[in-house]
């Protein structure tokens, strides 16, 4: 939950990233591993390669995600 | 309890009141200046100028008085955060994503149907639909599923209305989805009916698509930005390649199909596509065409702002009675039917109780995301309108009639639409064929074609170059044919899980969906339906968009209907009835609206199913052949179709009926209870449980 303290480069190119990767509906993995740590320290923290592939499953298994 | 409306500060009150006074210059120069074209900036202004009106007035009154949203109540992705589905987001990265969701094919087509009526019908509709429509369907249903834990539409109307009203407004989704995957499917056969170069370059995305698949799996897992420039190098390449398959008659040969070949091709095709793993094609070619969308989006706001083009296309055309050739009826219902995506669209309903309400980080974010994001598709609208507008109304027309209207050569379509007033001569209509590299213009109905050809000038007249105007038209064809694929290959997989679940509550194992053998019945159920509809389509009298976006157009008005009475019976239900009619006056005028085109399609002597399937049988009894059928089966088949069109007609009506029955009755209901009867989630304070 970054919130733009000042529209840096940087935070703005975090900001695109973050967007583009929602779009493609895969969550940031960073947030996940923090949740991950406070809240379920004894679970097996995923590789950013086993957490893309969990998230593009299950993208497509339910209702649609876009419009015509 | 709502929260007070601060007082605006004397800068402010001038600021809005200088935006108020801009805006209406502008639209009345849009609407009252007739004789001379006007430039399309002023259209332009003017829709920014009542968008932010809209934004900051009226999205602010549903707020705090309708929806009373509250920032210091706990959202769902901050009660249920996982980390994965239920994640506090920023609010412009919800934004992006919302958009992104939003956004798609629908927007650019009907805006261009509807210009053959002229720019000011559309315009208007559009500006007035998403301010009092559109957008509040969307930011309400967004505000209604925030107070539920992110709950589904369906699940929500089982929940305010019943459980049959809940199954009904199923099937009412499902068959949605058959006809806009149909309709999608159409606007690409008629892009690339004998059009090697366009067909090519659609036909590349395939295996380029597979190739990003296995690079994300397996090469560089979850790279999603590195692939997506390595997959848009190749699609550049294919596109210029594309020229070079045009122009060699061998290779030439291998990729012109008739429309017919084209609707059996996508059949297979996403029959295929929707059984294959989700890695393999869908989800890369999934990223490439939501990235290329958002980049096109971007390229035709720069085109017209850089080009500001002239607006060729009257204000108003004569075609208001009915008469036109792009789609017949009167401009009411049919202009509200036509331009749905972009004014109000039932589909949003579906997104802003998905994902959306998930990631929310706070309830006051809400307006921005659900109200500003449905303003910004209204943009889009408005854009394609432009570009529609800005081209010659010859070529326009040329492009948009059917076959059976305006002849089948240049000769005689240009004689044609010269007696229409658009006067337009038969080497006007070569010499733009030739100038996009295409064998000709005539029969590309359906929106993508036209947009692209706008698209191509407008880009050409800011970078001019030899062959140029070519690429910039097979680049717009791929990115619509690419997104409209993705579409299908994931509206079949969708449709494919409600059949599954609808089928579940008559016989249980069909629901697995782990099964093999239900999962391949689905999905030959689900392809077969809108198959169905897309190969009527492609041997359509008319030229098949000319029949399916009215059905289009009725079904996704008729689920927006539905969302915004559920709305309509949650404001009852919370006691709030004095804010009954901001959902409630939307909700009957689609009501109206779909029950009324439904009655004409149904009923009317000239543009009626029925009137269509009656010429058909009389002839076929007198043993005469109509055009375009040569057989007495083709005979047999138009009149089939036209009757199925009109049972679907008379099921989208008794849907929407019924819906307003048990909304009505809900509504009596809570409007007698002494209490609030909602269903929402109680109260969480943010602060309790903020990290």
């Amino acid at each position: 939950m970054d919130t733009f303290t000042a529209a840096s480069p940087r935070s703005l190119w975090k900001w695109a990233v973050q967007t583009a990767r929602l779009c493609c509906g895969v969550p940031d993995y960073d947030v996940y591993v923090k949740h991950l740590r406070e809240h379920h320290p004894e679970r097996r923290v995923p590789s950013y390669g086993e957490f893309f592939r969990e998230r593009q499953e299950a993208r497509y298994r339910g209702t649609g995600g876009r419009c015509c | 309890m709502h929260s007070a409306i601060p007082k605006p500060s004397p800068a402010g009150k001038i600021l809005w009141a200088a935006i108020a006074i801009v805006g209406a210059w502008c639209l009345g120069v849009v609407a009252l200046r007739r004789g001379e074209p006007i430039n399309a900036i002023w259209l332009v202004t003017a829709s920014i100028a009542v968008f932010l009106i809209g934004y900051r007035f009226y999205s602010r009154f549903i707020a705090s008085r309708v929806l009373q949203l509250d920032p210091s109540r706990a959202t769902p992705s901050v009660l249920r955060n996982d980390g994965l589905d239920y994640v506090p987001t920023d609010k412009w990265v919800v934004f992006g994503h919302h958009f992104a969701a939003i956004a798609g094919a629908g927007p650019l087509v009907g805006p261009v149907l509807a210009a053959q009526m002229g720019y000011l019908p559309g315009m208007l509709w559009i500006l007035v639909g998403v301010v009092f429509a559109g957008a509040v369907q969307d930011f309400m249903i967004l505000g209604l599923s925030l107070r539920r834990d992110g709950r589904s539409l369906g699940h929500m109307l089982r929940e305010e209305l019943g459980e049959v009203p809940g199954v009904i407004a199923m099937v009412g989704v499902l068959v949605l989805m058959m006809i806009v995957l149909a309709v999608l499917a159409l606007v690409v056969v008629k892009a690339l009916t004998h059009s090697p170069w366009g067909t090519f370059t659609v036909a590349a995305t395939i295996p380029i698509a597979l190739l990003m698949g296995v690079y994300l799996r397996y090469i560089r897992p979850g790279r999603i930005l590195e692939v997506s420039i390595i997959g848009l190098v190749l699609l550049l390449g294919s596109i210029w390649y594309g020229k070079t398959v045009n122009d060699t008659p061998a290779l030439a040969a291998l990729f012109d199909f008739d429309a017919k070949a084209l609707a059996w091709w996508l059949i297979g095709y996403g029959f295929f596509a929707s059984v294959l793993p989700v890695w393999l094609l869908l989800a890369p070619r999934d990223y490439l065409s939501t990235f290329l969308k958002i980049g096109t989006i971007a390229l035709l706001a720069l085109a017209i702002f850089l080009a500001a083009p002239t607006l060729q296309m009257p204000a108003v055309t004569q075609f208001i009675d009915g008469t036109g050739p792009v789609f017949q009826g009167n401009l009411f219902p049919f202009l509200f039917i036509t331009i749905a995506c972009g004014a109000v669209s039932g589909w949003h309903s579906i997104i802003a109780s998905g994902t959306t309400p998930k990631l929310l980080a706070n309830e006051g974010e809400a307006r921005m995301v659900g109200y500003g994001g449905m303003l910004m598709e209204a943009f889009v609208a408005i854009m394609a309108l432009i570009a529609a507008s800005s081209l010659h109304p010859g070529v326009y027309f040329a492009m948009n009639s059917p076959g059976a209207l305006v002849g089948t050569t240049v000769q005689d379509a240009a004689a044609a639409i010269s007696q229409w007033g658009f006067v337009v001569t038969p080497a006007e209509l070569t010499d733009t064929a030739k100038n996009i590299g295409e064998s000709t213009i005539l029969g590309r109905a359906g929106g993508a074609p036209t947009l692209a050809v706008g698209m191509a000038q407008l880009l050409h007249g800011i970078m001019p170059g030899e062959n140029m105007m070519a690429l910039w038209y097979h680049y717009a064809i791929l990115f619509e044919a690419l997104f409209i694929l993705t579409t299908v290959d994931a509206g079949t997989r969708v449709g494919r899980f409600m059949i599954q679940e609808l089928a579940g509550m008559a016989y249980a194992p069909l629901k697995k969906t782990d099964s093999w053998v239900s999962n391949v019945l689905a999905t030959v159920i689900c392809v077969g339906l809108w198959g169905y509809f897309l190969y009527q389509g492609a041997v359509d009298p008319l030229g098949g968009i000319n029949t399916l976006w009215p059905l289009f157009g009725i079904a996704n008005q008729m689920l927006a209907a539905i969302a915004l009475m559920l709305a309509t019976v949650v404001v009852v239900k919370l006691k709030r009835e004095r804010y009954v009619l901001v959902p409630a006056v939307p909700a009957a005028w689609l009501v109206i609206c779909t029950l009324t085109a439904g009655w004409q399609k149904l009923f009317d002597a000239k543009i009626s199913f029925t009137a269509a399937a009656n010429k058909y049988a009389e002839a076929a009894a007198a043993n005469k052949l109509l055009p375009p059928a040569k057989t007495a089966d083709e005979m047999q088949r138009i009149i089939t179709n036209n009757r199925v069109d009109m049972a679907l007609t008379g099921l989208f009506m008794l849907l929407v009926l019924t819906m307003l029955f048990f909304s009505l009755r809900a509504i009596v209901r809570a409007w007698r209870a002494n209490h609030a009867t909602a269903h929402e989630e109680p109260y969480v304070a943010l602060s309790s449980v903020a990290q």
